[in-house]
């Protein structure tokens, strides 16, 4: 299992279209990931969840990835909401 | 996960008033329970549980008035404790001035309502045992199906959504889709809601996100449901065995309260929406008195025993 604490730099933080995007990466892999914010953990591959947490600019998620592919995954979610758009 | 909450929360709920300008607001209540400390104002400090809140009346204000300044001191000392949180007075009783000089100190809140004790404890104590119950965020479906409470489960792309658009269109009610809320109350029912966020939204791949509420209306959707009965959806595999008869039970834990699970093998040409259906009514069944699988299970032992005759 990987936990990686990161920041969210995206302009809009998780809104409508970036979480849609963030969801069809998370897809990709076979392992099974969350997200984590304030002690509430959601399914990473489900938009309503990660919609649900209304992740804004600047907050700090934890990427939770359990699985074959555990380390690219933590890798590629981070590096994507990381980047500054 | 331990839910926390601060006596800011509770001050602004009730209104209540602050005494002491300087006091930290941000400490933390634990516990749900309140205590009465008449003994500790009497001078009994063994077992004062000093971690809950604790309520000031009439009576432990007669009480301490009738004590001299010194002793009054020395009681209200030893019931600010480190992690007192708050100190109430009830009835808009005056605060004795040690209890102040004492609180101030020690930044410890003393709060201020007009309600009188007992109704003050009631209200708290049920406010308390909502916010404080154990709670946990599940990725499923949850969903009443006459009546019954039922939890959808399964991996991501299982078709746990399209399932409940379908038992939607049988007259059913959407409680929360992707992300379901478990609260545990007091006498170990679980409850489940949605984020207020996504309330009453249901994603179906192809299509985006709907809204239940204004597609199928008010009578298609619930603010909240106990759950009864968890269904698990999982790829058809055929190395593994499925429940055929029904006569053992399989159990799900959740928070701490144990729950029946059925699972549904999925595959191309099953209608997981009857499926659902005919599992909740079985199960009202069963909580009636009437199980099929034990009636049968009698049948058989009866026909052997006809034929051993």
């Amino acid at each position: 299992m990987v936990k990686k604490l990161v920041k969210v730099n995206l302009k809009t933080g998780l809104h409508a279209r970036p979480a849609a995007l963030f969801v069809q990466e998370a897809n990709k892999f076979s392992c099974d990931i969350s997200i984590e914010k304030d002690e509430k953990v959601v399914n990473a591959k489900s938009i309503m969840g990660i919609m649900s947490l209304a992740i804004n600019s600047g907050s700090e998620i934890y990427i939770i990835t359990d699985g074959v592919d555990e380390e690219q995954a933590a890798e590629r979610l981070a590096e994507l909401v990381s980047q500054e758009d | 996960m331990p839910t926390k909450l601060k006596v800011r929360e509770i001050k602004e709920y009730f209104g209540l008033e602050l005494i002491n300008e300087e006091a930290d607001l941000d400490r933390k209540i634990t516990v749900s329970d309140l205590s009465r400390p008449g003994l500790v104002m009497a001078g009994f400090y063994t077992y004062y549980p000093s971690e809950r809140i604790q309520i000031l009346g009439k009576t432990e204000l007669t009480f301490s008035d009738g004590l001299c300044s010194e002793i009054r001191r020395e009681r209200m000392t030893h019931l600010c404790q480190e992690d007192t949180p708050c100190i109430i007075i009830a009835h808009n009783l005056p605060v004795p001035s040690e209890l102040v000089d004492v609180a101030k100190e020690r930044k410890i809140p003393i709060l201020r309502t007009t309600i009188s004790t007992t109704r003050f404890v009631s209200k708290l104590t049920n406010y308390l045992e909502g916010r404080l119950a154990p709670t946990k965020t599940i990725h499923g479906v949850l969903i009443d199906v006459y009546g019954v409470g039922v939890l959808i489960v399964g991996n991501s792309g299982i078709g746990k959504s399209e399932t409940a658009l379908e038992l939607l269109k049988r007259g059913h009610r959407l409680v929360a889709d992707d992300v379901v809320e478990i609260t545990q109350t007091a006498d170990n029912e679980l409850i489940g809601t949605a984020p207020e966020i996504i309330r009453h939204l249901l994603e179906i791949r192809g299509v985006g996100i709907i809204d239940v509420m204004t597609l199928f209306g008010a009578g298609a959707v619930r603010l909240r449901k106990k759950l009864t009965l968890v269904i698990k959806l999982e790829m058809w595999n055929k190395d593994k065995s499925y429940e055929r008869l029904g006569l053992d039970e399989e159990k799900i834990k959740i928070i701490d309260t144990e729950l029946p699970v059925n699972t549904i093998p999925v595959r191309p040409g099953r209608n997981l929406a009857a499926i659902i259906e005919v599992a909740a009514m079985n199960y009202r069944l069963k909580s009636m008195g009437y199980n099929a699988a034990w009636e049968l299970s009698s049948r058989l032992t009866d026909e052997m025993d006809m034929n051993e005759l």
